[in-house]
């Protein structure tokens, strides 16, 4: 039992964790609390999963996907800059759209992905060819494995090129920022787009891991990207970049694990998943509070 | 050389927060001026900076900066040529960024950012040549955090990435205010140091009327949204706090008010 949870939790920790790790641009990198991811992600995996039941390549309908994702980041982002309206709203406003606009895409509220091809099914295919002993058991965690460290390297990057950079610094000190000839409503779109087509990334190959699309696939996505961001954090303390953003991972992981050691034990019922993590996010957020409440009080 | 023509301002127009601060205020800079400016509280010497800077829009009037009319460029772009140093010494760095990713920041000031990498050998070796220009040691401490720094540290960190890519205007705001008289000093003969090396045309406010006449080849008193004092060459060589004081009570019929100037 424990070894089967272990590589459920992995497996999970790390296709969501691509997700957690859209949400750290946003929350943590540009300072902009972004719940465009609530419907980004259920937009990717209806992308996705729309391309593939009509019969387009399952890598063409990801790809798809990462950029519908982006165009929904941009979308919030233009809202923020250019209409002004507050980070929250803008992110709200383009997630309820999106909640019409999946269910456009889809045509119903769910399309199952069961004998479909999908990336997994293709990789496993190429993979036998030439391994012919290659074990199933590990083929969702061999794609992970790969796909969310690429995506963490594809972040490390760009946070250090000149562009990364501005972002960084926008999130940090906007003022600054604009002294140093920085279009900053340029960088927030782009830093919201980046963070969202990841999201939209993670939602699509979270559809073809799961075996079908839904349009209520995304309630919570965002507290639960913010939690994984935040376990990250409190594990591994403040580390350089490339830590960071493994420690999202890792974070995204134990968040997992967690889960399905609460739901196997009987302490909760899967309903009450989404009380219980708003509820780890809210101490996670007050707590820093309280320890200085405590500091200064004693 | 810069012109600023007949600039109006006014703050919240039309609401009972009704403010106006600038009449018409017009000012020629002349290349390699280095004006420092004084003034009560709320004369308008930040907001002459921030117009100048484009932090918000002139209601009316010119700016224009080597015959090119700024007016209307964004704040942005305008950082293409001007150099800013803020009076809170969080405001001028990132902070949560290393000493030299925020260098980087002021080497690209105002270039089309690109996916280049943010860092290499070559910007590594000319920043340490930056930073040991000035007596702080920063020049080891390049992957230090800046929110590490003293506030000390960080104007002069400031300063040098305002001035890293020559600005054609430098813009202090009382950028020593925040700091303890030794500090201040420091940063001040930092300021000298880097402005008269490289001939970068400056305006300084500060409320350190002492500073203000040591400092610079021109003194401007602003009063109410005017400049009401315009000292050069040698009377602002031989003048002093007293005469400087009874010259604004003169022109003006009332006692020089500002409740953080130092007189001393
Ligand atoms: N962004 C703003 N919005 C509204 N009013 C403003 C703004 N900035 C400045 N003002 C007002 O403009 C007037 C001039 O302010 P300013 O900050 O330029 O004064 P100052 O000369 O820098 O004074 P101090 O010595 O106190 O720094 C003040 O009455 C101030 O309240
Ligand atoms: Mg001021």
């Amino acid at each position: 039992m424990w070894q089967s949870m272990i590589l459920n939790s992995l497996e999970q920790g790390l296709v969501f964790g691509i997700m957690a790790l859209g949400v750290y641009i946003t929350f943590k990198v540009l300072n902009f609390a972004d719940l465009t991811v609530d419907g980004s992600f259920p937009l990717g995996a209806a992308m996705a999963a729309s391309l593939i039941v009509s019969g387009h390549s399952p890598f063409l309908a990801t790809l798809a996907a990462f950029i519908a994702g982006g165009a929904a980041g941009c979308l919030t982002g233009i809202l923020n800059t250019k209409a002004k309206i507050s980070d929250l709203l803008s992110g709200i406003l383009t997630m309820t759209s999106l909640y019409s606009i999946n269910l456009r895409i889809m045509g119903q509220p769910n399309i199952p992905l069961l004998n479909q091809p999908t990336v997994f099914s293709l990789t496993r295919d190429f993979l036998i060819r030439f391994f012919p002993g290659f074990s199933d058991k590990y083929l969702y965690l061999f794609s992970f494995v790969i796909l969310a460290l690429l995506t963490k390297i594809l972040l490390d990057t760009f946070l250090k090129t000149q562009l990364g950079f501005a972002l960084r610094a926008t999130g940090d000190n906007p003022q600054m920022i604009r002294a140093q000839g920085v279009n900053i409503e340029f960088a927030k779109i782009f830093g919201v787009a980046l963070s969202n087509a990841f999201v939209g990334l993670s939602g699509a190959l979270v559809a073809q891991y799961q075996g079908f699309a839904d349009v209520g696939l995304g309630i919570g996505t965002v507290v639960s990207g913010l939690a994984s961001v935040i376990i990250g954090e409190a594990l591994l303390g403040e580390k350089p970049l490339f830590i960071t953003t493994l420690g999202v991972l890792l974070g995204s992981f134990v968040y997992r694990f967690s889960i399905s050691l609460v739901l196997s034990f009987r302490l909760a019922q899967a309903s009450d998943l989404k009380l219980l993590t708003a509820i780890v996010v809210i101490i996670a957020l007050t707590a820093p509070q309280i320890k200085k409440t405590i500091k200064i009080s004693s | 050389m810069v012109i600023l023509e007949d600039l109006k301002k006014t703050f919240n127009p039309g609401t009972p927060n009704e403010n106006n601060v600038f009449k018409g205020l017009s000012l020629k800079i002349n290349e390699g001026d280095f004006i420092t400016v004084i003034g009560g509280n709320g004369a308008g010497k930040s907001t002459l900076l921030n117009l100048i800077a484009g932090v918000f829009p002139v209601d009316s009037g010119r700016i224009i900066l080597d015959d090119n009319d700024i007016t209307h460029l964004p704040e942005h772009k305008r950082a293409a040529f001007i150099g800013r140093v803020f009076q809170d010494p969080m405001l001028g760095t990132s902070p949560s960024m290393t000493i030299e990713e925020n260098l980087s920041l002021a080497y690209s000031r105002a270039k089309n950012i690109s996916l280049r990498w943010g860092l290499n050998l070559y910007k590594q070796k000319l920043f340490k040549q930056h930073l040991s220009k000035i007596p702080l040691g920063l020049e080891s401490r390049l992957k230090t955090k800046v929110k590490l720094l003293s506030g000390g540290q960080r104007q002069a960190l400031t300063l040098v990435m305002a001035t890293m890519k020559k600005p054609r205007l430098l813009l202090l705001d009382e950028h020593t205010a925040a700091l303890d008289p030794k500090t201040a000093i420091m940063v001040n003969n930092l300021t000298e140091d880097i402005v008269y090396k490289n001939k970068i045309t400056t305006i300084m406010v500060t409320h350190n009327l002492e500073h203000a006449i040591k400092m610079g080849n021109r003194l401007i008193m602003m009063h109410q949204g005017q400049i009401v004092m315009d000292i050069k060459g040698e009377e602002k060589s031989t003048m002093t706090i007293p005469r400087l004081l009874n010259k604004f009570e003169q022109t003006q019929g009332e006692k020089f008010a500002n409740d953080r100037v130092m007189l001393a």
